[in-house]
């Protein structure tokens, strides 16, 4: 396409122009961001890196499966992966079961319901999200852990299934609202367009629908997913909190946020322990970037509408 | 998103309504005593204070404003004492923090705050140089008591050999130390936690607890909730927290000894253990007031015993 060539008599920009102070605060707000995140992965970093670097444990240590920080309890291992595996099986355990309720209930607020039914819907969402850890924590370990234990034979009822559920309760309404939202910005030509070759509902939500919001439905399962991973106080107040591999639903397991909030205060700066919390800081750090960078390449392979 | 933003504020409301009504019950945030207000008289009379919290303030007062971190097994009574003083003194400002024992060492270590509560001594957490520039002031001695689910019958007394043989996993059904035929559910704290490095010090004699087999829970708080809920459960919580939960859980004898502030105070309750407020030198003007005040009798004789724990002194 060739645009027609004109040119264009353009006045030299008074000083105010150039100035153009809107522009440069929100060029500063942004290098500020980027400052901010910036130092926080480089403070975490080297904080993490203390381990290896002061007290002297060797890099592959992390990886082994036993944890035994107090140096009075004999010869000390600082091994992570008890916790690795624990945050992956709540977060990845959580999004498998929120990701299917919570995009079903998005498609149903943005496709299907009719108006009185969103306007009930949607602001329950909002305060969904507003409800704190503790309070899901709280709940977890008072309603539904003996629920587990009484009725569904589990030895203790603190388990990993309980980290599961609270937290895909939790993650349930960010990936509702960010889905619902991707699932409004189909624009309602192209549903329009459907029905008028003939389809039916359904047969234009699945087909046109679905897959032109596709890649916003991925973030916001991602998006609920990085909280999950995150999240440390509910999870820590249901799981049991034992730190060892465990790949039962009904075993306790242990988090690397789980981990990190309970030591912490009782370590101090100069004890190996406490260096290798923030090592689990960076570990998570790590994991949850990782996860990020994997999914926007998933989802940008995805073929364009 | 096409909410208006008086709806998001609402939620938000709604939300931290919710935390607040959830965390009523919890002490570990800041609380600061008292701030220094309206009062005009500079040299407030020590006795004046009295009435406000039925503990005599102390003999003479120093402005200023100190802060303090650390334990939050101390926290109850650091933080009562300072209102005590600053209802006495109210041209001080006396802020309590909690935060672990591990914190508040390494804070009056920075300089951060003026003085550190641990449940330990500092050299067990700080490298040899670093400890030696804290000074130590024993306050109070505070106790531990081994409690079980309500549901556990037949067991009122350990011996500390049944309390070895439980703890590092020996012992696995109550029914082997005297109850009913029912698994045990052990539940420790964080291994870095104060009350468990006293109990495995003074009750384990040093052996390892069975934490494979066991579950752990952060605080007295959650650990109440879990003993009192899981059947077959058994812990260890601070002597404040029992009495403020007798009906949530049963207290278990240690050795035929119950375990009370009295026979703390006698010496034959053995599961206890010092409590120090940690100053970075020779504590000097308000610091030093608060700590002379802490060792004073209207502290030690009346609000120690008060609060569950025991005098410094013997």
């Amino acid at each position: 396409m060739t645009a027609p060539t004109r040119t264009l008599r353009v006045a030299k920009p008074g000083f105010r122009a150039r100035l153009d102070p809107a522009r440069r605060i929100t060029q500063a707000a942004a290098a500020l961001v980027i400052a901010i995140v910036a130092l926080i992965l480089a403070f975490i970093a080297w904080r993490g890196i203390q381990l290896f670097i002061d007290a002297g444990v060797a890099v592959p240590e992390i990886l082994s499966p036993t944890w035994q920080p107090d140096p009075d309890s004999g010869p000390t291992t600082f091994g992570l992966l008890p916790f690795i595996v624990g945050t992956l099986e709540i977060f990845v355990g959580a999004a498998l079961i929120a990701a299917p309720l919570s995009v079903g209930l998005g498609l149903f607020m943005a496709e299907v319901a009719p108006n009185w039914a969103r306007r009930i819907t949607q602001p329950a969402m909002e305060v969904f999200v507003g409800i704190p850890s503790v309070v899901w924590g709280f709940l977890g370990a008072v309603l539904l852990v003996p629920v587990l234990r009484t009725n569904f034979h589990f030895t203790y009822g603190y388990s990993m299934l309980a980290g599961q559920l609270v937290v895909a309760l939790m993650i349930l309404p960010t990936i509702t609202s960010l889905s619902y939202d991707a699932f409004l910005t189909v624009p309602r030509d192209m549903r329009a367009a459907s029905m008028a070759l003939g389809t039916t509902r359904w047969q234009a939500i699945r087909h046109v629908v679905v897959p032109a919001a596709a890649s916003g439905v991925m973030t916001a399962i991602v998006m609920g997913m990085m909280r999950a991973a995150g999240e440390a106080l509910a999870v820590q107040m249901v799981i049991g909190n034992r730190a060892s591999i465990a790949f039962n639903p009904m075993s306790p397991i242990q988090t690397l946020t789980s981990a990190i909030t309970m030591d912490m205060g009782n370590t101090t700066p100069s004890q190996p322990w406490n260096m290798a919390l923030w090592t689990m800081g960076l570990v998570l750090l790590l994991m949850s970037l990782s996860f990020v960078l994997l999914v926007r390449r998933l989802s940008a392979r995805r073929p364009a509408e | 998103m096409i909410t208006s933003s008086a709806k998001r504020v609402g939620a938000l409301a709604f939300a931290a309504a919710m935390f607040v009504a959830a965390c009523g019950g919890g002490s570990s945030s800041p609380s600061p005593s008292a701030a220094a207000a309206t009062s005009s008289s500079s040299a407030a009379p020590a006795s004046a204070g009295a009435a406000a919290s039925g503990v005599a303030g102390p003999s003479a007062c120093v402005d200023g404003s100190i802060t303090t971190s650390g334990s939050t097994a101390l926290q109850p009574l650091v933080d009562a004492a300072g209102k005590a003083y600053v209802a006495a003194c109210p041209k001080s400002t006396i802020s309590v923090q909690g935060g672990g024992s591990g914190t508040g060492l390494s804070q009056v270590l920075q300089g951060a705050v003026q003085i550190g509560a641990s449940d330990i001594t500092a050299d067990s957490k700080l490298k040899p140089d670093e400890a030696s520039q804290l000074v130590d002031h024993i306050v109070a001695r505070q106790g531990w008591v081994m409690v079980v689910n309500r549901g556990v019958t037949g067991v009122t007394n350990l011996t500390t050999q049944q309390a070895v043989d439980i703890w590092t996993g020996k012992v696995t059904n109550w029914k082997d130390v005297g109850g009913a035929d029912q698994p045990i559910v052990l539940i420790l704290r964080p291994a870095s936690s104060g009350t468990r490095a006293t109990f495995k010090k003074v009750v384990l004699n040093g052996a390892n607890e069975a934490a494979g087999q066991a579950l752990t829970e952060d605080s007295n708080g959650a650990v109440t909730q879990a003993v009192s809920s899981t059947p077959g459960a058994t812990s260890v919580i601070g002597f404040a927290y029992y009495q403020s939960n007798k009906d949530k859980v049963t207290a278990l004898a240690l050795d035929g000894v119950q375990g009370s502030v009295d026979n703390m105070l006698s010496g034959t309750y053995k599961l206890q253990a010092f409590g120090h407020l940690y100053t970075k030198g020779q504590p000097d003007g308000l610091t030093k007031s608060f700590l002379d005040y802490m060792m004073s009798d209207p502290i030690q004789k009346v609000l120690i015993p008060s609060l569950g724990y025991a005098g410094a002194g013997q």
